[in-house]
């Protein structure tokens, strides 16, 4: 309980500091949103029909790239780190590809697919593949090896009795991390894919800060904060659930 | 009576290793019968165990099963030192991972996990976590998972030396009784010999660099067996003084 009223004073104490910040001028007059218009500027988004769309367009890309992403990730992650031919084969180009920003690859993913929910989710898709590859990778690469021992005695051995016995439960822990960082991450590639040109809330936000319409740019920071705490909310509770097992 | 597994002057070099660990080592083990195998620390104890095991292809001579294999049981089954129970799996469903690739029935398979676990003492925990067990309870749980799959020899590797002195001499007396119940041989590695002696139809006693038998004593005492038969007190001195320990 007294968690929940520091936390809430915590917050009134920072808009009142902002508000503050704007009464007394600290800042230059017409940059700084005025917090008490922001239930307002929430109401005309709603009522012009901007909002609900630009969500619904995010979210289209959101779980597209975020999906696919993770999907590529987990299963390449996998094969590298089980199949040592693969593992050689993909060491270096991995190593090329990894540090290039998913921003960087707009231009090819307006290129080849256009200003479209297919190029923004893409863009989003390579960043979490990366995430969701390297968390799986060195999961597979840390599991005790006496469990596969224990698989070999007990007659499950093969590759895919092991992979199913073994390695995929014990994985599950570092893989299911990795994609939780993946739901985040893909939100940052997302609002800044569109902030370069493709529908939903990131553009509407560049849109609005054009005009200097500020108090619109923070109604739409506060959807995408809510938004992605409802999917962190959400993938927590699948969590537990599926690693019920863990002290 | 005839014998489950034998080796035949079984060698083994660990990998980069200068000399064998084991050499020219022979032995029969019979069919239903209760082997130790005592000796020094890195003597080879536990690498005899991984080769009957099948973890380790032997170097040189031959590890090989003299029945031949049975539907619905296994050749072997090994306990671990470290209990080693799947983490994410209940206890009624490691139990069952051994089943799980052996061509019986869904029913067949849950009434040998329910068998296995009432035999145990674990009728009541077969919803819980590993995480959520004893010491001693973890081990129940690795010979009731070796149990289930009915094998022909039971392969132990120092099952006990991490539980406290009580429980220990608890499962001792447990492990006999369960042997007793199955038509199991168990080869039972451990450092200690009055365990050995408590325990076994026959202690063998590994030794020498590289290791081989140097000792096959067969423990005549009825059982259960009492430690303050003189008869067991003489058992051990006379494989302690073997070992070189007094």
């Amino acid at each position: 309980m007294t968690r929940v009223v520091y936390g809430v004073a915590g917050v009134v104490l920072f808009v009142l500091l902002w508000k503050a910040a704007g009464v007394f001028a600290w800042v230059r007059p017409g940059t700084l949103p005025d917090p008490f218009l922001l239930p307002d500027a929430f109401l005309q988004e709603w009522q012009s029909d901007r909002l609900l769309p630009a969500v619904g367009s995010s979210l289209i890309h959101y779980f597209w790239g975020l999906g696919l992403g993770t999907l590529f990730g987990i299963l390449v992650g996998m094969a590298a780190a089980t199949v040592h031919r693969f593992d050689m084969l993909q060491a270096y180009l991995a190593r090329i590809l990894r540090p290039i920003p998913p921003l960087a690859w707009v231009v090819f993913a307006i290129a080849w697919f256009k200003v479209s929910h297919a190029g923004a989710a893409f863009v989003i898709a390579i960043g979490v593949f990366w995430v969701n590859y390297f968390a799986t990778y060195s999961a597979v690469r840390n599991i005790d090896p006496r469990f596969y021992e224990l698989a070999r005695s007990f007659g499950q051995g093969g590759y895919w009795r092991r992979a199913r016995s073994i390695t995929l439960p014990a994985i599950a822990p570092g893989t299911l991390a990795g994609v939780r960082t993946g739901i985040g991450q893909a939100w940052m590639t997302l609002i800044a894919a569109e902030l370069l040109g493709v529908p939903g809330m990131g553009q509407e936000m560049n849109a609005a800060a054009g005009v200097g319409a500020y108090e619109a740019v923070v109604v739409y920071m506060l959807a995408i904060s809510l938004v992605y705490a409802l999917c962190d909310l959400v993938y927590g509770l699948i969590e537990r659930r599926v690693l019920a097992w863990r002290p | 009576m005839a014998s489950v597994m034998e080796f035949d002057r079984l060698s083994y070099t660990h990998p980069g290793a200068a000399g064998p660990v084991i050499q020219d080592l022979s032995l029969a083990i019979e069919a239903g019968s209760f082997v130790a195998v005592v000796g020094g620390s890195g003597v080879g104890k536990s690498t005899l165990l991984r080769v009957a095991a099948g973890l380790i292809e032997p170097g040189g001579g031959s590890m090989r099963f003299t029945l031949p294999q049975r539907p619905g049981r296994r050749r072997r089954a090994v306990v671990f030192q470290d209990g080693r129970l799947l983490p994410w799996r209940t206890v009624s469903d490691n139990v069952a991972y051994g089943l799980e690739t052996l061509d019986i029935d869904a029913a067949q398979k849950r009434e040998r996990v329910t068998e296995a676990l009432s035999l145990t003492g674990l009728a009541e925990f077969g919803d819980r976590w590993p995480h959520q067990l004893s010491g001693g309870q973890a081990q129940r749980v690795g010979i009731a998972r070796a149990l289930a799959v009915k094998p022909d020899i039971l392969l132990m590797d120092e099952p006990f030396s991490a539980v406290d002195a009580l429980t220990r001499r608890k499962l001792q007396a447990e492990l006999i009784r369960l042997w007793q119940a199955s038509q199991s041989a168990v080869m039972f590695v451990t450092h200690d010999i009055d365990e050995a002696v408590f325990l076994a139809d026959r202690v063998v006693v590994l030794g020498g660099q590289p290791a081989s038998v140097v000792e096959n004593l067969a423990i005549d005492l009825p059982r259960p067996r009492d430690r303050t038969n003189p008869a067991f007190a003489d058992a051990v001195a006379h494989l302690s003084a073997r070992l070189g320990v007094e």
